[in-house]
C-alpha cells in the first residue's frame, strides 16, 4: 500500500462524486450467514448486495466433487442447530417436508453400540436401565443449564457499561428460572458452568461408549480435551441447538445437506437480494473511522451505508481494512484470536455402501461416532497440544449419499468423517502428514465396517490447512475463532467488535466469528442484521 | 572449589553494576563532585554534579551540558514510515519536513496517552523518536500492515543536550560550521571525527539550545570537543534537578510526573486524554486516522473530559510542589505536579492538574495548600493561586535567527 493507494485517497473525497453503483448494505461473504443477513435487510426494504469470492454461494455448505461421478456436501454433514427464527425467515420448511430426526451410534469396537434417539438421547438402545436412567438425569441437568445460556445466544451480547433494559431482562430472566428451581440448581449451575466434561460424566455415567460420546461432542471442533477446563462448555453449546423444537436434534435435510446451501440463497435471491458469485472483496473502503464501500478485484468500487462482513473477523480486518484505518490494540486483540483449526474432513467415494457392524440399517443414515472412552477422546487430543495428529484419532461418520444419491454414482456411496485431531500447524507439515493420516483414517474405518477399505474408489481428505485455502477459513477454523470462554459473547471476536458493530462505523461483523458462534445456525447473521435494523430507522 | 567460585563470581558482575552507565558516564563521573545519581530509565544518571543552584544559572546564564542519552529512542524507516507515525501520533507528520523536529504524542485506542515526545524526520522515510517511556511492543503491533522497520536504538545513539545562551558560541567554537543556519525545531548533520552528528536546535528548557545525537563509540569524543571549545563561554555540566527547575519555567510537562501514562498507570483513572494535560493542540482531526481519534472526539462531543492541566502562579515564595488546591479553601479541584520559584520570572510558579469544571468553568477562588517543614515543625498555608498562561517565562534568544552570539 501507498499513499496513493485508491483505497484510501479516494474516500477523502467527496463519496457523492462517485458514480460507483450504490446499496443500502453490502455482504461480503455468501455463506449461509451472510445469506441470513442479506435475506433479513432486503425482507425490511434495504437494497442488498451479496458478493461471493467463490464460484457459488454456501460458504462452508458449500459442496464440490472430489472424484468423477462422486460429491462431496462440503464441511458441513449434518443439521443440529439451525435456528428456529432463521427457517422460518428463510422459508426453509415451506415445503412441508419435515426431515425425520436422526440418531446417533455411539460405535463399540465389540460391535455392541448404543444408540441415542430423539433428542440427544431421550432414548437409548443397547444400554442398562440404570445407565439410562444416569443418563435423562444428566441429559435434564445439562439441558435446563444450557437452556439458562440460551437466553444470551439469541440477542446482542451486552455491552459492559452500557447495559440496557433488556440485557437487563435477561439477566434477570435468567436468575429467575434458576431461583424458581431452588437454591440447589443455582448451585449447581454455576459450580458446573466451567468445569470439564469429563468430571461431569463422570459424576453421572458409567458407560464408557456414552462418556466418549459426550466427551466427543464437547470437544468437537475445539481445542480442548474432555479433561481440560471448561470443555463442558462445547457440549452446553451443542444442547442450546435445537431441531424441529427438539433439543440436541439433528436430521439431514430432504434431498441431502446439498440442498441447504440452495435453500438459503434462495430466501435471498426472493427476498430481492442481488448475488454475485466469483467477486473477490479486495479492500473495505474507509476513511477516518468510516467505511463507505468495497473494492472488487476487478478493480470496481461499490458503495454503502452498512457493510456486513460475513467472513472471518481476522480476514475482514487484516486482509480487507487498512490497519491505519483500526486502533493498534484493536489490531493487536483481533491478531490475537484463536482461530487454529483441529478437525480434518475425509470423503470417500465407495463402490457400495459401508456396512458398519452390529448397525442396523436404518441407523446408517445416522451420526456414527467413534469414541470409546473418555480416555480415547483424551488420548486423541494430546499429540495436537505439541503440533502432531492423533494415532489413535476420533471421528464422526455419516454417509451423504444416502439421504442424496446425487452424490453418488448409482450403486455407490459416500462417507464423510470427521476425524479429530489433526492441528493446523502440524509439526513437518501437512504434505507429508496427509498420507499417513488418512491411513490411520481408512484403518480406524475398517475396523468397523470391515470390507470398506477394499471397496474405497477415491478419498479426498481436508485438513485445516486445505480447509484455509478452500474456504478461505483463516487457520481452517470453521468456528471463524475458538470457542471458548474467553471469546464468547461479550469477547466475540474481540470486546470493541462485540455487538456487530465495529470500531469502523458502517461496517459491521456478520460471521461465525461473532456471537453466538459456528454450526449450521444463521444466528450471527441474523443478530447482525436484526442490529443494523435497529440502528437505522 | 576457589575456582567454581570464581567463575560464579565473573558471572556475576551485573549485581556490581546494577544500573547502565551512559556512553558520557566516564567523563561526568571524573568531574561529579556531588555524587548525586539517580535512575533514568535504567541508567546512572546525574542529579547534580557541583551545585543544583549554580547547574541551574548555567542554564541560563552561559551553557549548561546535560546528558541525554537514557532518554528512550527509536529509529523508524521504510516506504510506510510517514503514514505510519500518522497513525500512531496525534500529529500530522505528512507536515514535518525533511529536516525537522516536532513534539508529539500519542494514545492508545482509548485516546489516553501512552506518551509524549519528540519526532525527528531524519530522511524522508527515516524518523527517530524520542520519549520517557519504553513502548517497543506497542510500536511493532502499530506496524501491522505497514511496510515499516523498528528499532530501539538507545544503547547505539549517544545524546548531549547543550542549552544556554552561550551554547551557540560554543558549537561555533566547536567548529560546526554554517551551524548559524538552523532554525528552532531544525536539525542538520556535522561532520565529526570520521563519522557525523545530528544536530537539533531543540531543548527542554525553553532557552536558546541543541540536542546532539551520535554514535555511542564518538561520545567521548563529542564531549570533549565541546567541553574544549566551551570553556571560554562557561560551560558546565548539569544534572536534572537543574533541568528541572528549567523545564518548569517552559512550562513542559513530563511524563509520570506531571501525568501518567495509559500504560503505566495501575489506577483505571489515572489515565489521560491530551486534552487533560494541555496537549489538545497536537491532535489534528483532520488527518487520517489515528489512534486514540474516534474516543477524543466523542469525549470532546460529549464534554466528557475530565481534568485540564494549567500553569499557577502562587503567592509568596514557597514551592507547592505535590500541594492538594482548594476552590474557595474548601473543595478540592486538584494537585500540583511541579513547582519551583522561578528565579528568572520571579515568581512562585507551578503546573498542576485540575478535575473539571475547575480550570475550565471555574477559575477564580483558586487557593493551594502548602505545608512548609520547618525544624521539624510543619507550618501550614493557605496561598492563592492563578492560572496563568505557560511557558512561564519566554526568552527572545530561544527563537532568534541567526542565533546571539553572548
Amino acid at each position: 500500500m501507498t499513499s496513493s493507494d485508491p483505497a484510501r485517497t479516494s474516500a477523502s473525497t467527496s463519496p457523492a462524486s462517485f458514480e460507483a453503483p450504490n446499496f443500502d448494505a453490502i455482504v461480503i461473504g455468501g455463506g449461509h450467514n451472510g445469506l441470513t443477513a442479506a435475506t433479513l435487510l432486503a425482507q425490511n426494504g434495504r437494497k442488498v448486495i451479496v458478493l461471493e469470492a467463490a464460484e457459488s454461494t454456501g460458504g462452508a455448505m458449500r459442496g464440490f466433487e472430489f472424484h468423477p461421478g462422486y460429491c462431496s456436501a462440503g464441511l458441513a454433514h449434518i443439521v443440529n442447530r439451525l435456528d428456529p427464527d432463521v427457517a422460518k425467515l428463510l422459508k426453509l420448511d415451506s415445503k412441508g417436508r419435515r426431515a425425520e430426526t436422526l440418531p446417533t451410534v455411539a460405535l463399540s469396537p465389540d460391535g455392541k453400540h448404543a444408540v441415542l434417539r430423539g433428542g440427544y438421547g431421550e432414548t437409548i438402545d443397547g444400554i442398562s436401565q440404570a445407565e439410562m436412567k444416569a443418563f435423562a438425569a444428566m441429559r435434564k441437568k445439562l439441558v435446563f443449564q444450557a437452556g439458562i445460556l440460551k437466553r444470551f445466544l439469541k440477542r446482542r451480547p451486552p455491552e459492559i457499561g452500557k447495559v440496557g433494559m433488556s440485557d437487563l431482562s435477561t439477566f434477570a430472566g435468567a436468575g429467575f428460572s434458576l431461583i424458581t428451581k431452588g437454591r440447589e440448581e443455582g448451585r449447581d449451575f454455576l459450580r458446573m458452568l466451567l468445569m470439564n466434561v469429563a468430571d461431569v460424566a463422570d459424576e453421572y455415567l458409567s458407560d464408557d461408549r456414552l462418556k466418549g460420546l459426550v466427551a466427543f461432542d464437547a470437544t468437537l471442533g475445539i481445542h480442548l480435551g474432555p479433561r481440560s477446563p471448561t470443555s463442558l462448555l462445547g457440549l452446553y453449546y451443542r444442547l442450546t441447538g435445537e431441531t424441529d423444537g427438539a433439543t440436541g436434534a439433528q436430521h439431514v435435510p430432504q434431498g441431502g445437506m446439498a440442498t441447504l446451501a440452495p435453500a438459503f440463497e434462495n430466501a435471498a435471491a426472493a427476498a430481492g437480494v442481488t448475488i454475485r458469485t466469483g467477486v473477490h472483496v479486495t479492500r473495505i473502503v474507509a476513511d477516518r473511522g468510516a467505511a463507505t464501500g468495497v473494492i472488487l478485484s476487478t478493480g470496481e468500487q461499490l458503495n454503502a451505508s452498512a457493510i456486513v462482513s460475513a467472513i472471518h473477523p481476522q480476514a475482514t480486518f487484516l486482509s480487507l481494512c487498512d490497519t491505519a484505518e483500526l486502533g493498534t490494540g484493536f489490531v493487536r486483540s483481533i491478531s490475537n484470536v484463536r482461530s487454529k483449526g483441529n478437525v480434518a474432513k475425509l470423503d470417500l467415494a465407495l463402490e457400495r455402501p459401508p456396512t458398519f457392524t452390529g448397525v442396523s440399517s436404518a441407523d446408517h443414515r445416522g451420526r456414527l461416532v467413534i469414541a470409546r472412552s473418555i480416555a480415547h477422546v483424551e488420548d486423541a487430543f494430546n499429540p495436537a497440544k505439541y503440533g502432531e495428529f492423533s494415532t489413535d484419532p476420533v471421528l464422526e461418520i455419516t454417509l451423504p449419499s444416502l439421504a442424496n444419491p446425487d452424490l453418488a454414482p448409482s450403486g455407490g456411496a459416500t462417507l464423510s468423517a470427521l476425524a479429530e485431531f489433526a492441528p493446523y500447524d502440524l509439526k513437518g507439515g501437512w504434505e507429508s502428514g496427509k498420507p499417513a493420516f488418512e491411513a490411520i483414517i481408512l484403518e480406524t474405518l475398517e475396523r468397523y465396517a470391515p470390507g470398506l477399505s477394499k471397496s474405497v474408489v477415491a478419498s479426498n481428505l481436508m485438513t485445516p490447512a486445505d480447509m484455509e485455502t478452500q474456504y478461505n477459513l483463516p487457520g481452517g477454523h470453521w468456528h471463524h475463532g475458538e470457542l471458548q470462554a474467553d471469546q464468547l459473547l461479550i469477547n466475540r471476536p474481540v470486546n470493541a467488535a462485540a455487538g456487530y458493530a465495529t470500531p469502523l462505523s458502517g461496517l459491521y461483523l456478520a460471521s461465525a466469528g461473532s456471537h453466538p458462534g459456528g454450526g449450521i445456525s444463521g444466528l450471527p447473521g441474523l443478530l447482525a442484521a436484526r442490529h443494523i435494523l435497529s440502528e437505522r430507522p | 572449589m576457589m575456582l567454581e567460585m570464581n567463575t560464579r563470581r565473573a558471572l556475576q558482575g551485573h549485581i556490581a553494576t546494577p544500573r547502565f552507565e551512559t556512553p558520557f558516564h566516564p567523563r561526568i563521573a571524573a568531574i561529579s563532585e556531588t555524587s548525586d545519581w539517580y535512575t533514568w530509565a535504567g541508567y546512572k544518571a546525574p542529579h547534580s554534579v557541583f551545585d543544583e543552584e549554580l547547574e541551574y544559572f548555567a542554564i541560563r546564564s552561559t551553557a549548561a551540558l546535560f546528558d541525554i542519552s537514557p532518554m528512550v529512542k527509536y529509529r523508524i524507516a521504510g516506504p510506510d514510515a510517514e503514514r505510519y507515525l500518522n497513525r500512531l501520533t496525534v500529529r500530522n507528520v505528512a507536515k514535518l519536513s525533511t529536516g525537522r523536529v516536532h513534539y508529539t504524542a500519542w494514545c492508545d485506542d482509548h485516546g489516553h496517552v501512552l506518551d509524549d515526545g519528540t519526532l525527528f524526520r531524519l530522511s524522508a522515510d527515516t524518523f527517530r523518536l524520542c520519549c520517557q517511556e519504553r513502548h517497543l511492543p506497542w510500536l511493532l503491533d502499530s506496524a501491522i500492515g505497514f511496510d515499516v522497520g523498528i528499532e530501539e536504538e538507545t544503547m547505539q545513539i549517544a545524546g548531549l543536550a547543550l542549552q544556554g545562551p552561550t551554547s551557540f558560541a560554543v558549537l561555533s567554537n566547536a567548529g560546526f560550521d554554517c551551524i548559524e543556519r538552523l532554525k528552532p525545531f531544525q536539525l542538520a548533520d556535522f561532520p565529526h571525527e570520521d563519522g557525523s552528528v545530528t544536530i537539533s536546535r531543540t531543548g527542554f528548557t525553553g532557552d536558546l539550545g541543541y540536542e546532539l545525537f551520535v554514535p555511542a563509540e564518538a561520545a567521548l569524543s563529542l564531549w570533549d570537543r565541546l567541553w574544549t571549545a566551551g570553556q571560554l563561554h562557561g560551560i558546565r555540566a548539569i544534572g536534572y534537578a537543574a533541568l528541572n527547575r528549567a523545564r518548569i519555567e517552559a512550562g513542559f510537562i513530563v511524563a509520570n510526573a506531571d501525568f501518567m501514562t495509559a500504560e503505566t498507570a495501575l489506577r483505571a483513572d489515572r489515565a489521560r486524554m491530551p486534552d487533560e494535560i494541555g496537549l489538545e493542540w497536537l491532535v489534528d482531526t483532520e488527518k487520517p486516522n489515528f489512534n486514540g481519534r474516534k474516543a477524543i472526539l466523542e469525549a470532546r462531543r460529549n464534554q466528557t473530559l475530565k481534568h485540564v492541566l494549567v500553569g499557577l502562579e502562587i503567592e509568596g515564595n514557597i514551592p507547592a510542589d505535590g500541594a492538594i488546591i482548594y476552590h474557595r479553601k474548601k473543595h478540592e479541584a486538584g494537585l500540583v505536579s511541579a513547582a519551583i520559584w522561578s528565579p528568572l520570572a520571579k515568581r512562585n510558579i507551578a503546573i498542576a492538574s485540575l478535575t473539571r469544571p475547575y480550570g475550565t468553568r471555574l477559575t477564580e477562588d483558586l487557593w493551594v495548600e502548602i505545608y512548609a517543614l520547618r525544624e521539624l515543625q510543619y507550618q501550614k498555608m493557605m496561598k492563592r493561586a492563578r492560572i496563568v498562561p505557560r511557558p512561564f517565562i519566554k526568552l527572545d534568544r530561544r527563537a532568534a535567527a541567526p542565533p546571539g552570539l553572548f
